[in-house]
């Protein structure tokens, strides 16, 4: 329980992250390149052991962003993976790249800079996440309990193709645990 | 003395679009073909629509991952990206990126005239210092090099279309402007390439 990576529903439930990989799986999401975050270690390295998934880490989430929407384009569905403040990098990338060419985006979270955060930086850029979202119109669900959590990401996955529009699930602490300061 | 004759290149300079054009004389096998932003894509719609390139409006810096993401769920097609020396300095990290995951059908072509022409021919803050092409061999892009003139450059073209490693041209380009000026209409760039690329059907 400390590092947040097991499940808070006990034994038999499955994981967020053992969810994350499945509904990516269920729904042909195969590319999965990501910036990582402590909070996503396990979900990275179950990707990196599945070899379903080509998963790599990028530079930045911009190009994360660029590699999926080409793959896309290509006939391979993606995934990006990262943190808040990864998600404040992309305002240019969604606004010029995935909105105007329908392309559907898919973005996992990871949510930092709330309900314990010890980096002012981070509670900070946390701020601007949500404004952004809203502010171009994309939809976007903040993922707080496991019982929700497949629901969530299934539907959410299926809309983005379907709509051929963005998608970003926040990964709250409250699903995940989160980032402490004991770490 | 315009701005790209820098000591460190020994290479001709040349012209976008004549580059452009001689690039897609070369294909015969529906090769995709992404334009980066500006002048790239411009001279790229100029030298002939064709239903494999698409044209990038806008996410300056991001030609070479986009092409990254269709080489690697198309690994059968060839694909090229063109981009300008500023854009790729946006995007320096990519460049470590593709040489990890080294895809076969990877070529990109960098557009280098040490400017900003579209915003004013401002000179880049690499013009005067930095090889782009030595900057590529230490990210891992082995086969990263300037061509030395238009014939040279072909040379290159074929070499990359059966080469079994991505490749990466430098070329040093004048300070002229794009030849025409793409159709700014994004779902239909998008959706065309995806007919293009055999991943759609027309309606």
């Amino acid at each position: 329980m400390a590092d947040g990576q097991t499940s808070p529903m006990g034994l038999g439930q499955k994981a967020w992250y053992e969810i994350v990989l499945q509904t990516l799986k269920r729904n042909d999401v195969r590319l999965v390149p990501y910036v990582p975050d402590r909070v996503l270690t396990r979900l990275i390295k179950e990707l990196h052991a599945d070899p379903f998934f080509t998963t790599f880490p990028t530079a930045r989430e911009e190009e994360a962003v660029g590699i999926v929407s080409g793959a896309w384009m290509g006939g391979m569905r993606g995934a990006v993976l990262m943190q808040t403040s990864g998600f404040a990098t992309l305002a240019n990338v969604l606004a010029s790249l995935a909105l105007p060419y329908q392309i559907p985006l898919i973005m996992f979270v990871s949510e930092r800079g709330t309900l314990g955060e010890f980096n002012f930086g981070q509670s900070l850029v946390c701020r601007t996440m949500r404004p952004v979202l809203d502010s171009l119109a994309m939809e976007h669900h903040t993922a707080t309990r496991i019982d929700e959590f497949e629901f969530i990401v299934d539907r959410s996955i299926k809309q983005a193709i379907a709509t051929q529009a963005p998608v970003a699930l926040i990964l709250s602490p409250l699903l995940t645990g989160g980032k402490v300061f004991e770490k | 003395m315009s701005p790209t004759q820098t000591p460190a290149r020994n290479t001709k300079v040349m012209n976008r679009f004549d580059l452009t054009s001689r690039l897609v004389a070369k294909l015969k096998n529906q090769e995709a073909i992404v334009g980066g932003i500006g002048n790239t894509n411009f001279d790229l719609w100029a030298a002939g629509h064709r239903p494999q390139n698409f044209y990038m409006l806008g996410s300056m810096g991001l030609a070479f991952p986009i092409a990254l993401g269709v080489a690697l769920a198309q690994p059968d097609r060839r694909v090229f990206a063109l981009e300008g020396d500023g854009s790729l300095l946006m995007q320096l990290g990519c460049l470590s990126t593709i040489a990890t995951l080294r895809p076969k059908n990877l070529t990109m072509v960098v557009m280098d005239n040490g400017i900003y022409q579209i915003t004013g021919a401002q000179p880049t803050p690499a013009a005067a210092s930095t090889d782009l092409m030595a900057v590529a061999v230490g990210c891992g892009l082995t086969n990263s090099s300037w061509a030395a003139d238009e014939e040279d450059f072909e040379r290159l073209v074929d070499q990359s279309l059966t080469a079994s490693e991505p490749m990466l041209i430098g070329v040093r380009i004048d300070d002229k402007p794009g030849t025409g000026t793409t159709r700014r209409d994004p779902v239909q760039i998008r959706e065309r390439f995806m007919l293009g690329l055999g991943v759609r059907e027309a309606l």
